[in-house]
């Protein structure tokens, strides 16, 4: 195999590992339901991954300011107010899993 | 002349225009090429044969009356990423599995408006991440180059329907390498254009400061004729760069003596395959003999790339693809007990293992307090390789090295370790953090297998890299070469 640990010589030793309980407080912040098994896995793999990224910390970024977009120095564009799209509804609730009388219908929110 | 299916895009153009053959004739002939495949190659997820072949007529009739634009009645293909009015578009996802998109991407709209003819949405990793194509719900892409390996992903359908000559050329899309690095896996070219450069609307996100459409074709010169059409400023995506676009074709036959090539020094590393790196020297050589000095320039901040990039990616991705919440499009699962129990069944059901192990990280990343440890830090990081770059360009034209640290591997060898899954994309990555365009061009054969040799320019300079991709194409034969069995 290739030894693509060399290239990452920075890469800490110490392996940093994510709790049961971190994965399922992850997974409710992201609205995943995860089957037992499925949190093991992620368990071990996002671990690993922590520990993969967390070479970063060795490369000093004293005063660099954080790059967001490619491109810098371009900003948002603004539009004129103005109504450009017609009433296509019907036509995306076509892909809607429930709907009714033009409506998203969903299961009940308020008792 | 060659089978139609031999000819490369833009040799069928000209076919087209002076009648050599019809536009029904030619895809009659693919669509039979795609379906004799289907069961080896798994390259598409929807094929519109009736639809092509109704479009190809129209073309025809456009052509015998004397009009057409510079595409009409060639076939493509576009990755099932693009929306497409009236087709389902998957994002080879399972959460997609039952969308028909309500509108056209603009890349489709203006490759449709050029006069191409779509045959048909090809598979890619699911929402594009993956380096492997083994991520798709679909199944699989099989590489036509050997059936036991990989066609590299996310773009793995577009990438081996172009290799195995099922269409011309196919659109992509390239987030850390999902252009470039299957394109090399499979033998052919692939270009990533500059952010900002070609439309992202209707182009299904993965991660928006990353994500840019491209080009898989035979050559350079049909990834020209394609960007020309596909490229420009478009009012509907926010991150549209207004500014005119060259005429990327007429720009190919510029010479390239005394082109200043520096070679990416990071990228000669321990995981580089000895043989890859032959091939890239040899490459190399090719250019310096038509003229080209090369010189080794160093850019010590790239190889934290992808560490940089498995943090802004997931991050961008885990906010992306909230919307996939069973509400207005989408899979939602049976009976949901409430709001949130619809919300984390569906996603947990729509998503497969990969997008829900990048939505998790990316979820950790921005959640209160890891935010600067791991995202700031990143986006600190990609600023120095943004830095690198630009430097490096003060002194040189174009950056060249490998795509890809080896040739395809076999199905289901990296499936298991998600990290050297994604050290696949180790030299590709560069580009996207800091919105380069870069190609890939074949340079050579390891065992059979294709090479791929990556030219990456500054910001805006497609002329340049199609220029120099285009006369390595003119002096060498390796992106003619057909998979046994496919020619």
């Amino acid at each position: 195999m290739y030894d693509f640990g060399l290239v990452f010589s920075v890469l800490p030793r110490a392996p940093m590992a994510l709790t049961r309980e971190q994965i399922a407080s992850i997974a409710t912040l992201a609205r995943l339901e995860l089957t037992a098994e499925e949190v093991s896995l992620y368990q071990e793999s996002l671990s690993s991954i922590l520990e993969f990224v967390g070479a970063l910390e060795r490369t000093d970024t004293t005063e660099v300011t954080p790059m967001a977009h490619p491109l810098p120095g371009l900003t948002q564009r603004l539009r004129a107010d103005e109504v450009t799209e017609g009433d296509r509804h019907e036509r995306y609730q076509q892909n809607a899993p429930s709907t009714a009388a033009g409506l998203y219908l969903v299961p009940k929110v308020i008792e | 002349m060659s089978a139609l299916h031999l000819r490369t895009l833009t040799q069928l153009a000209d076919g087209l225009r002076r009648r050599s053959f019809s536009s029904v004739e030619l895809v009659a002939d693919l669509l039979a090429r795609i379906e004799k495949s289907q069961p080896s190659l798994n390259a598409f997820i929807s094929v519109t044969g009736s639809e092509a072949l109704e479009a190809a007529r129209a073309a025809d009739r456009t052509l015998a009356a004397g009009g057409g634009g510079p595409l009409t009645g060639v076939p493509i293909a576009h990755k099932d990423i693009f929306c497409t009015e009236g087709v389902r578009t998957t994002c080879g996802s399972r959460m997609l599995d039952n969308f028909v998109s309500p509108y056209d991407a603009t890349v489709v709209a203006r490759l449709r408006q050029a006069g191409a003819v779509m045959l048909g949405k090809t598979n890619m990793d699911e929402f594009a991440m993956g380096s492997s194509n083994e991520t798709s719900f679909y199944g699989p892409v099989r590489n036509p180059w050997n059936p036991q390996l990989v066609p590299g992903g996310s773009s793995g359908g577009s990438a081996a329907a172009v290799a195995a000559r099922l269409v011309p050329a196919a659109t992509a899309t390239d987030t850390g390498g999902s252009i470039r690095q299957p394109a090399a896996l499979c033998g052919i070219t692939g270009m990533k254009p500059t952010y900002g450069r070609v439309s992202r609307y209707g182009m299904i996100a993965f991660a928006s400061s990353l994500d840019q459409g491209g080009t898989l074709s035979a050559s350079a010169a049909d990834a020209a004729l394609l960007l020309r059409e596909m490229a420009g400023f478009d009012p509907r995506d926010s991150t549209s760069v207004d500014t005119p676009v060259p005429d990327y074709v007429a720009a190919l036959e510029e010479p390239i003596a005394g082109l200043r090539i520096g070679l990416l020094a990071e990228f000669f590393d321990k995981g580089l395959d000895a043989d890859n790196e032959r091939c890239v020297r040899e490459g190399l050589r090719v250019l310096e003999g038509l003229g080209a000095k090369v010189r080794p320039v160093s850019l010590p901040n790239l190889p934290m790339s992808v560490p940089v990039y498995y943090v802004v990616a997931p991050a961008e991705a885990s906010s992306n693809l909230a919307r996939y919440d069973g509400v207005r499009f989408g899979h939602r699962c049976e009976k949901p007990r409430d709001l949130n129990d619809m919300y984390r069944r569906s996603r947990g059901e729509g998503f497969g293992a990969e997008v829900k192990r990048r939505i998790m990280t990316g979820t950790y990343v921005l959640s209160a307090g890891y935010y600067d440890a791991y995202y700031l830090k990143a986006q600190r990081v990609r600023a120095l390789i943004n830095a690198d770059f630009i430097r490096a360009f003060e002194s040189v034209d174009v950056l060249i090295g490998p795509t890809t640290p080896t040739p395809a591997f076999p199905i289901g060898a990296k499936t298991s370790d998600p990290i050297t899954m994604y050290l696949n994309d180790i030299y590709t990555i560069g580009a996207n953090l800091a919105g380069l365009p870069a190609i890939s061009v074949p340079c050579g054969f390891v065992g059979g297998l294709p090479v791929g040799l990556q030219i990456v320019g500054p910001h805006f300079s497609e002329p340049r890299v199609l220029t120099v991709a285009h006369a390595f194409q003119r002096a060498t034969d390796w992106h003619s070469q057909v998979p046994k069995g496919y020619a």
